[in-house]
Parts: C-alpha cells; sequence; structure tokens
C-alpha cells in the first residue's frame, strides 16, 4: 500500500488537537522569553535550540525553523505530537510557573507541518564516505541514526520486518496523537536524504556475520516484542493492545470495537487503548490494574485525559480468568489486591487478598501490559542487562561494531520516541567517529 | 471630569485662557474631524479637542495610513500621509459652531493652514473666531503633502516664516493663539522662541516624525502602498513618546522660551494617565492624544482621566498646576551629572526564573559581570549541561545568575532585559569619592579632560579602576 491508501484511514480519528493558524503561532512565540542556554532546550532529551525556533516562528523564517529542529531531531514532526512536554520542555519553561508554560509542542508542529507541505526537502545528500552501515529495524531510533549517518556520507540500509516504515510511530501510536501519514512522511524524509529501506526484510533471518561482513557497522534499533502473557485461563480470547492499535490505525483487518471493554494495564499504550475503545463506540470502557494511580506507568496529563473521556478504572485488581460464552468474551474475573512492601522496581508490590475474586462484564478484553525483551539479543548471543540489549556509553553493544539504541536497550528510565530518537543520533555519532576517526 | 471623578484632585485647566474639565484635548487629527465625532468624544469625557486642520483646499489618497507593528503589540506607532481637513470649509466651520454651542464647558480649539499670505491668515483666522471657538493652533508641523505645498512643516523649519506668519495671526487674533511646532528640525527651541517673539499665546508640540514606516517584502513596495508607490508620512504613537519627552524638555530649560511663560500643550506618543502624567512633570499644561483614540476609541479618556486623578491623589497633587513642571528641574547634561554616583545591579534569587536574559546581556554586549553560579557555588560556563541528563529535573540544576558587584558599573542593561517585574534591582552603592561633574574636572584640572596621560593619572589618584 501508498501512502495515500492510508491517509483516511486512521481509524477514522483525528488528531486531538488541531493544528496551530498562523496567528495563534505568532502569538504564543512572541511569549517565549528566549531564554538563553534555555531550560526547555536542556530539557528536551535531543536538546533541540527551542528558543531559537520559536523566534523563527515569530520572524516567519518558518523554513529555518524547521531546520534548527531537524538539525537536533530529525522526527521532529513525531515528537511535536507524542512527546511528553509536560515532562519535559514545557515542564521546564520559566514561564511554568506562574504563568503557562510556552506550547512548545504545538510550535515545533507549526513549523514541521510548514516543512513537510512544502515537501519537506531539509538535508541535501551528503557526498559519500565509503562507508556502509546497516540498521535493523525502521523506528525512531533507527530512522534517527540512519539519517544522522546519511548527513555524514555513509551509505545506509535499513532493514525493516513489517510492510511500513515508522516503528511504533506507524503502528502503535494512535492517530489521536500522530496520524499515520505523519509517520510515513517522516520515513520518506530519511529516504530523500540518501537512506535506503528494505520493507519486508527479518532481520531474524540474517546471520550477524554476514551483516558484518556486507557492513562496517551495525546498528540494532529492533524495539521490543509482543505483550507477554497474562498467563490465566481463556487467554487465547484476550487481544493484544499494539495490535488493537494497528488495526486502528492502518486498518489491514478491520477493528472490532466491544460494547463492553475492559483494558488490562495502565501504561500508555493501555490508555491508547482504552481511549480508542471509547472514540470509537464503546459504550463502557474499564482499566484493571492491579496497583494504584499512584503506580500507574502512564503520565499524569494521560491519566487526566482518560478520566476526562469517560473511562473508568478497576485498580488493585488482578486479572485471573477469562469467561467464554459460545466462543465469544462474556467476563473477565479479577482478584482485590492489596499494596505491599516495595519491590524492586521501587513500586509497592500487589498482593492478593484471599477470597476476593469478583467478575467484571465484557464483551472484549484488551491487554497492555508492557512489550517481551527484545528475541535477537539472544539469537544474536549479544549480552544483556535484565532482558534489554547491554550497551555501552557509546551505544555499542557486546559485539565489536555492533551498536543498539532505542527502547531495545532501555534498561532505565522511561522508553518514549525522543529517547529513542537521542539513542539513535548519539550512536550514529559513535559510529562515524569509529568508522572516520573523531572529528 | 475635574472633580466629578473618584478622586479630590482637580483636573481642570486654565490654558492661556482656554479652559477645560480635564487636560485631555482630542489632537487635530482624524478623531477630531467632524461635529459627529467630537461629539461622541465630549461624551466620553474627553475635556477639548482640537479640530482637524482647516484651510487650504485638499485631495486624498487610500492606503493613507501605515502602523509598525512590534512583538505582537499592534500600532506600536502609526503613519499617515491623510491630509488637512477635506471638508468642506463651510460645513467644518458650521459643525465647529454647533459643537461650541453644545458643549460649552468643553476647549474647542481650531487647527489651521493655510498659504502663506498675509491676507489668506487674517480671513481664517476672523472666520474661526465667528464661530464661537476658544482657540486656535497653527499647523506649523505636518511633514506631508503639504510641506510640499510651502505649508505645515515647511514653515515650522524656518523660524523666520514661523515668526512672520504668526504676527500676522496676532494681529487680528482674539482669542488665544496655539502654536504648533515640528520635531522635524534639529533644535526645536529655535521656531519656538519665534513664536514667542511673535506674540503668540502658547504653544504645542509635538507633530508628527517624517518616517518610512517599512518595506513590503513580498511585492517590494513601500508600506502603505499607494498606487505602487509610497514615501514619508508622519511618525506618531506610543514609539515617539520619548523624542516628544525630549522636546518638551528642552523648552523647559530654553531661558528664553521659558521665560517667555508661554504654556506648552504636550503631545506625541501619549496612550495612558502614566505618559500624561510623565508629560505633565516635564512641562506640559495641557495633553493632547490621538493614536491611542485612532487605536482604541473614545473610551480611554475614562482610563486617562481616573488614572491621573488616584495618581495625583497618591502623590497630594491637588491640581494639574501643582503637577506641570515639577520633574523640570530634574533635566540636565552629561555635563552636570555626578561621576561619582554609583548604582549596581543586584538579583533577586528568589524572583529569579534562571532566563539568562541578564546573563547573555551582560556578557555579550555589556561589561562581563554576571556570573553563572552552580549549586556548589562554583562558576560554571553556559551550555555545561550533560546531554545525557534531561526531562523537567534539570531546572533544579540550573545554575544561578549573580552580579560581580566589584566589577559592574551600573550599566543598567540587566535591569531593562530582565523580565520579571522587581527582580533586578539597581542598588545604590557608596563609590567613595566626593561627588563631582566633568564640566567640574573641564574647569578644574582641564587637562584630564584632553590628555588620555593626565585623565590615567586622576583615575590613580581618585581610585577609579576601569576593567
Amino acid at each position: 500500500m501508498t501512502p495515500p491508501e492510508y491517509e483516511r484511514s486512521n481509524g477514522g480519528l483525528t488528531e486531538l488537537l488541531p493544528p496551530l493558524t498562523k496567528h495563534e503561532a505568532l502569538v504564543e512565540a512572541t511569549r517565549c522569553l528566549m531564554c538563553y542556554d534555555a531550560p526547555c532546550t536542556q530539557a528536551c532529551p535531543t536538546h533541540i535550540d527551542i528558543p531559537q525556533f520559536i523566534k523563527k516562528i515569530y520572524t516567519g523564517n518558518l523554513r529555518g525553523s524547521a531546520r534548527t529542529i531537524l538539525e537536533s531531531n530529525l522526527l521532529g514532526a513525531t515528537c511535536a505530537r507524542v512527546c511528553p512536554v509536560q515532562e519535559l520542555c514545557e515542564g521546564a519553561c520559566v514561564l511554568g510557573a506562574e504563568h503557562k508554560p510556552i506550547a512548545i509542542g504545538r510550535l515545533q508542529r507549526h513549523a514541521m507541518d510548514y516543512a513537510y507541505a512544502q515537501g519537506g526537502r531539509m538535508f541535501p545528500v551528503a557526498p559519500a564516505s565509503g562507508f556502509a552501515v546497516a540498521v535493523i529495524g525502521a523506528g525512531p531510533a533507527g530512522l534517527s541514526c540512519a539519517g544522522e549517518l546519511a548527513k555524514r556520507g555513509h551509505s545506509v540500509t535499513v532493514f525493516e520486518r513489517r510492510e511500513l516504515g515508522g516503528g511504533l510511530s506507524t503502528y502503535g501510536i494512535i492517530a489521536l496523537r500522530e496520524p499515520v501519514e505523519v509517520a510515513l512522511a517522516e520515513v520518506a524524509m530519511i529516504e530523500r536524504m540518501g537512506v535506503k529501506v528494505e520493507r519486508g526484510a527479518d532481520a531474524a533471518s540474517f546471520s550477524l556475520a554476514d551483516l558484518q561482513a556486507r557492513f562496517a557497522a551495525v546498528f540494532l534499533s529492533v524495539g521490543l516484542g509482543a505483550t507477554p502473557e497474562l498467563a490465566i485461563p481463556g487467554e487465547d480470547l484476550v487481544e493484544d493492545g499494539l495490535e488493537y492499535i494497528e488495526k486502528s490505525k492502518v486498518g489491514g483487518e478491520k477493528l472490532r470495537i466491544g460494547r463492553n471493554v475492559v483494558v488490562i494495564g495502565a501504561g500508555n499504550t493501555a490508555i491508547d487503548c482504552a481511549t480508542i475503545a471509547k472514540r470509537l463506540g464503546a459504550e463502557r470502557v474499564t482499566m484493571v490494574y492491579r496497583r494504584t494511580e499512584h503506580e500507574m506507568t502512564a503520565y499524569p496529563h494521560e491519566y487526566e485525559f482518560i478520566k476526562r473521556e469517560g473511562v473508568g478504572f478497576e485498580f488493585l485488581a488482578q486479572p485471573a480468568r477469562v469467561y467464554a460464552e459460545s466462543g465469544a468474551v462474556s467476563a473477565l474475573e479479577c482478584v482485590r489486591m492489596r499494596l505491599g512492601a516495595k519491590d524492586n522496581s521501587g513500586r509497592a508490590a500487589p498482593e492478593p487478598i484471599e477470597g476476593s475474586a469478583f467478575v467484571i462484564p465484557a464483551d472484549q478484553i484488551v491487554k497492555a501490559i508492557g512489550q517481551k525483551k527484545p528475541a535477537l539479543a539472544e539469537l544474536w548471543k549479544l549480552k544483556t542487562e535484565r532482558g534489554f540489549i547491554q550497551v555501552s556509553e557509546e551505544f555499542e553493544t557486546s559485539v565489536p561494531g555492533v551498536f543498539a539504541g532505542g527502547d531495545c536497550v532501555r534498561a532505565r528510565g522511561a522508553a518514549s520516541t525522543v529517547m529513542a530518537v537521542q539513542d539513535g543520533k548519539l550512536a550514529a555519532r559513535a559510529i562515524g567517529e569509529r568508522l572516520v576517526g573523531s572529528g | 471630569m475635574g472633580k466629578g471623578w473618584w478622586g479630590v484632585a482637580d483636573l481642570s485647566i486654565n490654558f492661556a485662557g482656554i479652559r477645560s474639565p480635564n487636560p485631555f484635548w482630542l489632537a487635530s487629527a482624524p478623531p477630531a474631524n467632524s461635529g459627529a465625532q467630537i461629539h461622541r468624544a465630549f461624551e466620553a469625557g474627553w475635556g477639548g479637542a482640537v479640530w482637524k486642520t482647516i484651510g487650504a483646499p485638499v485631495l486624498n489618497v487610500s492606503n493613507r495610513y501605515g502602523a509598525w507593528h512590534y512583538g505582537g503589540q499592534k500600532m506600536l506607532a502609526i503613519n499617515n500621509v491623510e491630509l488637512i481637513s477635506d471638508r468642506p470649509f463651510e460645513t467644518n466651520l458650521r459643525e465647529i459652531a454647533e459643537v461650541k454651542r453644545a458643549w460649552p464647558d468643553r476647549a474647542v480649539i481650531v487647527s489651521a493652514m493655510v498659504e502663506s499670505k498675509p491676507d489668506t491668515w487674517h480671513d481664517i483666522i476672523r472666520r474661526i473666531q465667528d464661530t464661537g471657538a476658544d482657540g486656535i493652533e497653527l499647523n506649523y508641523g505636518c511633514p506631508h503633502g503639504m510641506s510640499e505645498r510651502g505649508m505645515g512643516s515647511a514653515v515650522g523649519q524656518v523660524p523666520e516664516y514661523c515668526e512672520q506668519i504668526t504676527r500676522w495671526v496676532m494681529e487680528v487674533a482674539k482669542i488665544p493663539v496655539i502654536v504648533k511646532l515640528t520635531p522635524n528640525i534639529s533644535d526645536i527651541t529655535v521656531p519656538a522662541r519665534a513664536a514667542a517673539a511673535a506674540g503668540a499665546n502658547a504653544l504645542s508640540l509635538i507633530n508628527t516624525i517624517n518616517s518610512i514606516v517599512g518595506v513590503d517584502l513580498d511585492s517590494l513596495e513601500i508600506t502603505p502602498n499607494i498606487g505602487g508607490k509610497g514615501g514619508h508620512g508622519g511618525y506618531a504613537g506610543p514609539a515617539v513618546k520619548p523624542i516628544a519627552l525630549n522636546m518638551l524638555a528642552a523648552l523647559g530649560r530654553d531661558s528664553v522660551v521659558a521665560g517667555s511663560r508661554l504654556p506648552i500643550s504636550g503631545m506625541g506618543g501619549i496612550s495612558d494617565w502614566r505618559d500624561a502624567a510623565e508629560f505633565l512633570l516635564l512641562g506640559a499644561s495641557s495633553l493632547q492624544v490621538c493614536t491611542a483614540v485612532m487605536h482604541y476609541g473614545f473610551r480611554i479618556i475614562e482610563d486617562l482621566c481616573d488614572g491621573l486623578s488616584n495618581w495625583m491623589d497618591e502623590k497630594g497633587f491637588a491640581s494639574i498646576a501643582d503637577v506641570a513642571g515639577k520633574s523640570l528641574a530634574r533635566v540636565s547634561d552629561f555635563n552636570n551629572f555626578d561621576l561619582s554616583f554609583r548604582a549596581v545591579a543586584r538579583i533577586d534569587q528568589e524572583k529569579c526564573v534562571r532566563c539568562n536574559l541578564c546573563y547573555v546581556a551582560c556578557n555579550d554586549t555589556a561589561h562581563q559581570c554576571i556570573d553563572l553560579i552552580a549549586k556548589d557555588g562554583s562558576i560554571v560556563a553556559p551550555y555545561g549541561h550533560d546531554e545525557r541528563v534531561n526531562g523537567r529535573v534539570v531546572v533544579e540544576t540550573r545554575p544561578r545568575v549573580q552580579v560581580r558587584e566589584v566589577d559592574c558599573v551600573g550599566c543598567r542593561l540587566c535591569f531593562n532585559v530582565c523580565p520579571v517585574e522587581g527582580c533586578i534591582a539597581m542598588v545604590e552603592e557608596p563609590s567613595g569619592r566626593a561627588a563631582v561633574t566633568w564640566g567640574q574636572i573641564t574647569q578644574r584640572e582641564p587637562a584630564v579632560t584632553e590628555d588620555w596621560q593626565a585623565m590615567e593619572k586622576y583615575r590613580a589618584k581618585m581610585g577609579i579602576e576601569i576593567h
């Protein structure tokens, strides 16, 4: 399928926030104090020179504004939409304390929308260095690394398992936050920089030795795996949260929305699944989580959002069994939990309360309880840390010349698109220095 | 108006015999173009109006007002090529009479401009007087359209013409005559002296400043575009206020003009009561407003009077006359400034939002005396953060800005750029040196002012260290 065929997909969902009008952007840009060595820039994992791009919006230099963003973050259009700005740039804005912080995310989207409307040709193809690099996975980390390497003149081939590039931006973030075409336009922009993207190429079928023979360096940005098992009776009737989102976006298989939907989990993906269910017609959506609202991994602004969507919660509830009637889900049995001592994640560990089983009627159950660790690590015999690929400060794995970044190395800290973009950028720098010597 | 407002201060004025219940008059300009407009202005509370200049026949163009917008603020200044009144002369005279009859307590002043012929001037002055108007303002200031025809600023820029025409006017004038000065001149006191010499009853300033407001970057045409052309027009509005204040003060400090005791009607960028109070403090005793009215309408008179009245009450000023010229004695020049006066910047760490604008301004363009101080007390360089650290927690490790007072020359740039009210204060610090002015040094030790070696010796003796 070509991008235009997806444009009217997105499950009928459009972006939650409208684009800023030119006037709104100008007024907002005017409010920016243009701090020096600004906290927003420090707080941004990719350290975009935010005051500079905002000043350029103010002066009407939108092309330059987009360029400033892309110089630090090649996936500026995605990040403008999906970044938890409250926790990052906007959370650090000096105007936040007494006034409203500058709407940095929306201003960034304004500049990026302009750049893509103009054709998204921001970087020329660089003169060839003679080095070839393989990137495994066309998600944010891979695209960022590939683009940064291409800027240095390296010949980059990205191997993408799926039919479309973009990774979670394409498949795993609801259209309300990022429509498919935004992610695909970014892939196209990276390709125009000279990067080759081979789609339908599963790295699991490659041998690492073979790759290393063909390429001077390899960058792994394979993300994480499928949703882990709940290990409860009737699990085969439970739908996978990431697939749920994927169907809502690229609609290869039409998404069925239940009338009475239960979402298991309380992270970003769970919030997204509940949002889809609610917006696409479910009468009742209940999120089931074994801890409380204080431990949930979704951001506070996401929790506030989903409450306003009218989604209900069952906190301190652990799924125990799925009931079915004539092959269809009819209910979820849960056990009531209480919080005990802190576990090794630093959060209070939930413990079941005996004899507390209860049943939530449901005709659709979706699980979004995280992702499995990358399988490729074991296959290619890479050292891991708590299941994630172990990397050095330079993003190099235990195998010399093989680098990795993005969610597959995120053993610590919150996994996010912008962190993946930064990993890709820093890894590209390390790879580039390795190939041609520093400088 | 006057005592009718909330406060107890008396806002009424008697300006060269022209009475009005408050000092605010519409300036001779588009807001004072017709009887209907001035009726509404008086209903809103304006104390007076200077009727848009009547006189020579004219034709106007479209796109006559340009504007300069800055930092999201619309109309920081306006620029115009509109001429004097293009309404029929007789219509203007009839409406002036009607307005004056309807509003006996308000000041109705008529601005006039005709060809430089004594008979023509005699005629228009007599006809204005027949309307019952309270005063006449001679427009020697218009810098566009009329000046090319030998009127307006073409008169104001030549003291001899200014004096001659004023004499012609005074030959027949039975009501107070105000001479309006153009700022498009190097020394404003020269035409003011000429007007005083010719017997004028009052002065007003400033008229608009010659200007080109901009160039359109798409069409490359001049802004505003008048059929593919554009040119100099009169500049007015908030941006011109400092220029107007300087010229107003120059009249107050000139021995001849001040000695003539002519009252001065001040204008040029008055937008609110604060501006108004500043004009009064520098010697104006009536005030004229145009651009702010063109931006927001006649309703702004409410806060002009209310704000001024409250401020006067707070300061204990009973009348406009009490305020007028109160700060004039403070106006001086570099020759008389105390070279031993010392102020240093001090930053209130509680109020500081860590925007670092003071730091970059001081470090890049002033005197490099603000440091970034890390949590451990060490001085750090900007952009020193670890690129692997992110998130809003970075604000917690952000260095603070601190002035090295010993090196601070008190330039005041940081104070000016700080976005937080009351965060940076310019604190007076004793310099340890006796007060001395450049004038005094010139008199006592002229070599110091002429020779670098003598200057270095003087500095060593006085303990003046330049970093």
